[in-house]
């Protein structure tokens, strides 16, 4: 990789408000201050961008796609973050009744295994240019992790808020890396709001806070990487989980930038957004047929998608209604089966969110939204081990027996 | 006791640069419009960014998201803290 130089290290860009169209000077800000509408990064138009071939001669990392993340210069911290698998499931394209399907495999992303560390890593670049000297989030638990990670790495303080009640494995993920873990009493919209509040008054960097429009940015990846690790083809749908509505949104987007770039050709992907029942307000807002998202008070163990007030849900479901896509919510018990499903038909353990994630394309593939010629991407957002409650280990027949060579004869005649 | 209302500081811009504002009882849009009186450039924007299809900006009562409470029917008695804070955020 190209060593970095401090004449070139990263600048974000500026910011202009997605309602009223006034610009900002790049800052820690999320909210325009004329219509506190959404502030997204602006992209110089004229910026030269890469061809096929010069994407293929960079390090194997977000940082491939740089020209269509937010910054001018070289990033500095977290260069190693992106270009997961995309894993070939022919057995999962058989159960769905679809020519192909591919797992976008984000339990192996690099630092901490979920998708959150693509948005970690534009955010902290993001801080580092803009001055802010403690990075923090609110969290369901996969972005405190990856937070307190790449914070460790780039020797940043970092502040972590959860809900009091979150799996213990991704508390204790999140503390080990020496950040400061704080509970809060209620649900995850709860620490969203309190984190909201947090950045009116500290100069803190809070990733999904005051350093969204940065953040969210890193979820484009995602697109690019499966259109380059299709050759450089689009497939034609894409399932993928919905928390906050962010990532479903971004990755229709980063489809859409990697066609008006010429890198690839055909229509866009039909996208289609999965929840747990228990916390599905993007997908009634879809099936009701309106624009209205209303907030409900999340009841799943998909913790990493309980998100009742979901700040992006507008955008994903125009997102989905675009592309021409659809949306669905399983129950827990669907989600637990679709963990155990996409472990025993690909080789690949995902948390809860691929649980839903997998049970919805099955339900949907049941209610006849895919053609059997279908290419159908799932993204997989993060590692089975963080949630291992969520699939009991009495539901298996794991038997104990002695160091004897009869005893595991026997169990095999019986197998 | 007065009821208190916390605004962010984007919106106390346009609130004679004050973020906490006192104000009587009655109900949430009746707290809400007795500084939205004084101030029009933010009783503008506040309805803007309370639009349900779009909402920028959430409004807490006692901490309590208000659209779980009666929205701007939402009772509110002295003691009561009002609470406008950003929707952007999160995910």
């Amino acid at each position: 990789m190209t060593a970095v130089t401090l004449e070139a290290a990263t600048q974000p860009v500026p910011l202009r408000c997605a309602h009223c169209g006034v610009t900002q000077e790049p800052q820690p800000q999320a909210i325009c201050p004329e219509c506190l509408g959404p502030l997204e990064p602006v992209y110089d138009p004229a910026r030269p961008l890469p061809s096929r071939a010069e994407i293929a001669t960079r390090a194997l990392s977000i940082w491939r796609y740089r020209e269509w993340l937010p910054f001018t210069g070289q990033p500095v911290h977290s260069l190693d973050t992106g270009f997961t698998p995309l894993v070939d499931a022919p057995r999962l394209a058989a159960l769905l009744g679809v020519a192909r399907v591919w797992i976008k495999n984000d339990t192996v992303a690099h630092p901490t295994l979920s998708f959150k560390d693509r948005v970690v890593a534009t955010a902290i670049n993001a801080a580092v240019g803009l001055g802010c000297e403690t990075l923090a989030c609110a969290s369901t638990g996969n972005l405190a992790i990856s937070v307190a990670a790449q914070a460790a790495r780039a020797g940043i303080p970092a502040w972590v808020l959860i809900p009091e009640d979150l799996e213990p494995t991704k508390v204790l993920a999140a503390a080990v890396h020496g950040a400061k873990v704080v509970r809060v009493r209620g649900t995850y919209d709860d620490v969203n709001r309190l984190c909201a509040q947090l950045a009116d008054r500290f100069a803190w960097g809070i990733v999904n806070v005051n350093l969204r429009p940065y953040y969210g940015e890193g979820s484009k990846t995602v697109a690019f990487e499966i259109a380059e690790q299709l050759g450089w083809r689009l497939p034609t749908a894409v399932v993928a989980p919905m928390a906050g509505g962010s990532l479903l949104s971004k990755i229709h987007k980063g489809f859409g930038e990697a066609l008006a770039a010429g890198l690839v050709a055909g229509p866009t992907p039909r996208l289609y957004g999965a929840q747990a029942s228990g916390c599905a307000p993007i997908v009634r807002a879809h099936e009701a047929g309106v624009s209205t998202i209303t907030p409900v008070v999340p009841k799943t163990i998909a913790r990493s998608l309980a998100i009742g007030a979901p700040a992006d849900g507008p955008k994903a479901l125009a997102a989905i209604r675009e592309s021409g896509g659809s949306a669905a919510s399983v129950t827990d018990p669907e989600l637990i089966q679709g963990v155990r499903t996409l472990a025993s038909e690909t080789g690949i353990f995902a948390e809860t969110a691929g649980g839903v994630t997998t049970a919805v394309a099955i339900a949907l593939a049941g209610r006849g939204a895919f053609s059997a010629d279908d290419d159908v991407v799932l993204c997989i957002t993060a590692h089975g081990l963080k949630t291992p409650d969520a699939v009991s280990i009495r539901d298996f027949d794991i038997p104990t027996v002695s160091s004897k060579l009869a005893e595991v004869a026997s169990l095999v005649r019986a197998a | 006791m007065a009821v208190t209302v916390s605004l962010p500081a984007v919106l106390a811009r346009h609130a004679g640069g004050v973020r906490n504002h006192f104000v009587g009882g009655g109900t949430l849009a009746e707290a809400l419009a007795s500084i939205t009186r004084d101030y029009p450039d933010l009783g503008r924007r506040l309805t803007e960014a309370t639009n349900p299809d779009n909402a920028f900006v959430a409004i807490y009562v006692n901490d309590e998201d208000s659209r779980f409470l009666g929205g701007l029917t939402t009772p509110i008695r002295d003691g009561d803290e009002i609470s406008v804070v950003s929707a952007i955020a999160g995910g």
